[in-house]
């Protein structure tokens, strides 16, 4: 079948683009991940690559020329097939802004007479259609139908996921209806069964990036709870990155240690949140001293009735989170597009450290619970942590995260953030240093430095000191946590 | 002659994956050496149903004509016919295998096969000569034979196993069934129907134990009032028979000796490995399998009864299709996982997924729905209001964890609750679909709504 190859939204401001030069020529072979042109956006000049194989069987758009987003540019065919003619290639592209039918009308003996179904699913599909994660299996089968073409393009060239193609791109291709039908069924709809979706939608998994294992290919519950535990997005989403970057090299004596599951997922996971999240830090010094004093008395009380376990500072700075983030919900958030999701609930992340790397187990509804629930929860998630015996429900859904490092001595740091979360609580040793009293004499503090590491997107300047202060209080003054 | 697969054994699990690889291209051979179709068809699931087909005709037309308004003077029924009608049912379709072979260009070839080493099937051919069949793979489904029990030889009199009892020339008028598993409890219901005084004795705390408990506690009220006696959480310390009749000495609540003229013994299935290759074998003698379904001698592979439970029909056609597609198609084998288990005495029973037993266990949160057919129009309609549908949903996400159906028609019912299964449907999909009106189905809609409150007829 031929590819329409179009012009890919490479930055997020990007709604057109110069063609600078093609660098294959029509009747070129073309491997996956080969430079086809350059393309001058609004920001820089990029190279093109392709995303399919084939021979580049027509150009739309010469060297020099500007085409918005979306724009056909170049045809990619397959082996033993044809070019359309000039003629009917134009024809389509002039027909692709009409009504979608257009298109088939034109070529009717090339298409059976479309069924009553067909004809009710070009209707629905008339308007515009989301990404289909909210449709049924059979809407999606419609979609797939009715949009193959744009749908394949964007395969083969875009790099950018989550663009909707443009008027312009849409079906060229009533010369192939039979072949872009297939292909529709290959790539153009995301199978996936009901439980998959609500599932990857909790868990803020991309189904489009999955392969499934379910009958005729449906992603399942299983394919969803993988991705969502390695953290890898296998299949077509993986892209190649423009720049070939240098690779380490490993010498007889080095170790080459192969990367696990977990190891990949906080690869990709976190160089997607360090490059894409734009970050903040603010920091500040906190008086533990209070803290430790009451620590110390629960501890004791504990100790009294009988109770194995004791309460740490960790805990302490839960619980204030916790509370901190009902206080300033802003904090509580999440960027989603074209929307800012802030949440009912804390769910609590805390980072634990385990062999080969760390999770983060989360405290569901952290802020309805009690210091002692919070500890004895995170002490329970922990252990299962290291022995790797969380389902992926008990690390998944988190909204804000503590990381504590405190325990190695480490005086100050910042976290990188959890995606899709905003925010991360970043918290030190707590540490006896010289302070000026409130009358002006020195005096031995117990310190602690808390680091805040914010999404902008999401969480302002403002917002972020204004948790960063309530926090503060609440650790200065522990009582406040029962107000 | 050289094959790309040589199957032994022509049962379910046989004659599915020999057609699949036939589909595929290949040249197949099909190695049986009583009758294709298996115990399935020649010596279960199919011959039974006829019978119990006959047994619930006439269960209606002796107990219950009274309650559709109709009379009969003189209802009698004749043995000799009622096994012959299931016997020409099974030979039927055992012809019908026998015509899919010829139609997909499968050698069949009727004798016992054995395997020397991988990749060949050696027989005796017409003349009692040694003859080889070569084939590049092999798919071993040589089923199951019924277990005996110590002290009871089978004589197809006194002591019977399922195979014989479903041909048993005289009527027993008491019969002593040993085991209520589905087998156990189709028989009961059968003999039970025609006037036979049963008791069925169960190890076990319920009458099917693999059931959800709700289900085995309605079954056995139903049978209590159908006549049918049975002694659960009782053991069989102490079995004999002679021509006439037959002795079990039981211990439950308090130890028995009970009398028959027969003793129907249905207390599972041994695996039947063909000659030749050692192959390992796993709990109970079954031939353990990975996980594409290749035994522990490369190029073997087994599907069905013989690699162990659950023994049925359709998970070994599954499983020959898994097998076959695996090996000759690119596919990924899978095993089984969510299979529907059926047993078709009245009010039948039908369940896939886990019972709430195992849901509990496994620590699972889980919502109950409910529905009985007391309170469906159609049931009440046909007057078969015994029975209920039960499902268990998994929390948050509203996943059918397991159905559980006992009552009219549930072994056709269950098939939607396997496609909701098999295709993770949310009890809002089966809740947000319609059901036709009046049907026993409706049971299922009805009873997806009353886990959340939302039942209209309840």
């Amino acid at each position: 079948m031929p590819i329409t190859i179009e012009m890919p939204k490479l930055s997020d401001t990007m709604t057109e683009g110069t063609l600078v030069r093609w660098i294959k020529k029509v009747g070129d072979k073309v491997e996956v991940g080969d430079v086809l042109a350059e393309v001058e956006t609004d920001k820089a000049t990029m190279e093109m690559e392709a995303f399919d194989e084939g021979t580049l069987g027509e150009v739309y758009v010469e060297d020099g020329q500007k085409a918005e987003v979306g724009q056909k540019l170049a045809l990619l065919l397959e082996e033993g097939e044809e070019a359309p003619t000039n003629g009917k290639a134009d024809k389509s592209v002039a027909a692709g802004a009409g009504p979608k039918k257009g298109g088939k009308d034109k070529a009717p003996e090339k298409q059976e007479p479309p069924s009553a179904e067909v004809k009710q699913a070009n209707q629905e599909a008339e308007g515009e259609r989301s990404e289909g994660l909210e449709a049924s299996p059979m809407a999606d089968k419609e979609e797939g139908e009715e949009k193959p073409a744009s749908k394949t393009s964007e395969h083969a060239t875009k790099p950018a996921a989550g663009t909707e193609p443009s008027a312009k791109a849409e079906p060229a291709a009533a010369q192939a209806e039979q072949q872009v039908q297939e292909s529709a069924e290959e790539e153009g709809r995301v199978k996936a069964s009901p439980l998959a979706r609500k599932i990857a939608r909790e868990l803020g998994v991309e189904l489009e990036s999955l392969s499934g294992s379910g009958p005729g290919g449906r992603i399942v519950r299983d394919d969803v709870l993988a991705a969502a535990k390695t953290g890898s997005k296998p299949g077509r989403a993986e892209k190649p990155s423009p720049v070939p970057q240098p690779q380490p090299v490993a010498g007889k004596e080095d170790k080459r240690i192969p990367l696990s599951g977990m190891r990949k997922g906080i690869a990709s996971r976190l160089l997607e949140a360090k490059t894409t999240i734009p970050h903040f830090y603010l920091q500040a010094e906190v008086n533990a001293a209070p803290l430790m004093q009451l620590r110390k008395e629960v501890n004791n009380s504990l100790e009294a009735s009988g109770a194995q376990s004791k309460v740490t500072i960790n805990d302490f700075i839960l619980k204030a989170t916790a509370v901190a983030a009902t206080r300033v919900p802003q904090a509580n958030a999440a960027f989603a597009g074209d929307a800012i999701i802030q949440f009912a609930n804390v769910q609590l992340a805390c980072a634990v450290a385990i062999d080969d790397g760390l999770v983060t187990p989360v405290i569901r509804e952290a802020q309805r619970k009690s210091l002692l629930q919070i500890s004895s929860e995170i002490k329970d998630l922990a252990a299962r942590a290291r022995s790797k015996k969380l389902k992926p429900e008990e690390y998944q859904g988190g909204t804000l995260t503590v990381s504590n490092l405190g325990s190695y001595g480490v005086e100050q740091f910042f976290a990188i953030i959890n995606p899709p979360q905003s925010l991360i609580v970043s918290v030190g040793a707590v540490l006896k240093k010289p302070v000026v009293t409130e009358r002006g004499d020195l005096a031995v503090g117990e310190r602690v430095i808390l680091g805040l590491s914010c999404d902008h997107r999401v969480v302002d300047g403002a917002i972020g000191a204004h948790f960063l202060t309530e926090l503060k209080k609440l650790i200065e003054a522990p009582a406040l946590m029962l107000v | 002659m050289k094959y790309d697969l040589v199957v032994v054994g022509g049962g379910p699990a046989g004659y599915v994956g020999a057609i699949r690889a036939a589909q595929l291209g290949k040249k197949v051979a099909c190695v049986e050496k009583d009758r294709a179709g298996g115990t399935c068809l020649n010596w279960g699931c199919i011959p039974t149903k006829s019978l119990l087909r006959n047994a619930e005709l006439y269960s209606l037309l002796s107990r219950r004509a009274g309650d559709y308004g109709l009379h009969f003077e003189k209802l009698t029924f004749d043995w000799a016919k009622i096994i012959s009608r299931s016997r020409s049912v099974a030979d039927k379709l055992a012809g019908g295998v026998e015509y899919l072979f010829k139609k997909h260009k499968i050698d069949y070839l009727r004798v016992e096969g054995a395997i020397p080493r991988s990749g060949v099937v050696t027989y005796r051919n017409g003349n009692g000569k040694e003859a080889t069949a070569e084939a590049d793979k092999i798919l071993v489904s040589t089923g199951c034979v019924s277990k005996e029990m110590p002290g009871l030889e089978v004589n197809g009199a006194t002591v019977l196993n399922s195979h014989q009892a479903m041909i048993v020339e005289r009527q027993p008028k008491r019969l002593i069934v040993i085991g209520a598993g589905a087998i156990g409890i189709e028989f009961a219901y059968f003999f039970n129907a025609f006037g036979t005084e049963v008791t069925v004795v169960e190890m076990m705390p319920n009458l099917l134990p693999v059931e959800d408990t709700e289900v085995s506690t309605t079954l056995e009220k139903a049978f209590t009032r159908q006549g049918i006696k049975f002694l659960t959480g009782t053991k069989v310390v102490k079995a004999e028979a002679d021509k006439t009749s037959a002795r079990v000495t039981v211990a439950g609540k308090k130890q028995e000796t009970l009398e028959g003229d027969a003793v129907l013994v249905a207390i599972g299935v041994s695996p039947i490995v063909p000659a030749g290759l050692e192959f390992r074998r796993g709990k109970g003698g079954f031939v353990e399998t990975d996980e594409t379904y290749q035994t522990s001698v490369p190029g073997v592979y087994a599907a069905g009864d013989v690699i162990g439970p659950p023994w049925l029909a359709h998970v070994a056609m599954w499983e020959a299709i898994q097998a076959v597609d695996g090996v000759f198609a690119g596919h990924k084998p899978k095993k089984i996982k969510d299979f529907p288990g059926c047993t078709y005495c009245q009010p039948q029973v039908a369940s896939i997924g886990l019972t709430e037993r195992a849901a509990k266990e496994q620590g699972l949160t889980y919502k109950v729905g409910k529905f009985p057919f007391s309170a469906n129009g159609k049931a009440l309609a046909v007057g078969e209001s015994e029975g209920f549908v039960k499902l268990l949903i998994g929390q948050p996400h509203g996943e059918i964890l397991g159905a559980h159906i006992i009552g009219p028609e549930a072994t056709e019912l269950i098939a939607e609750l396997g496609l909701a299964m098999n295709l993770e449907a949310t009890y809002e999909d089966i809740e947000a679909t319609i059901h036709s009106h009046p049907t026993l189905s409706e049971a299922i809609h009805e009873a997806t709504g009353q886990a959340f409150g939302l039942a209209i007829h309840i």
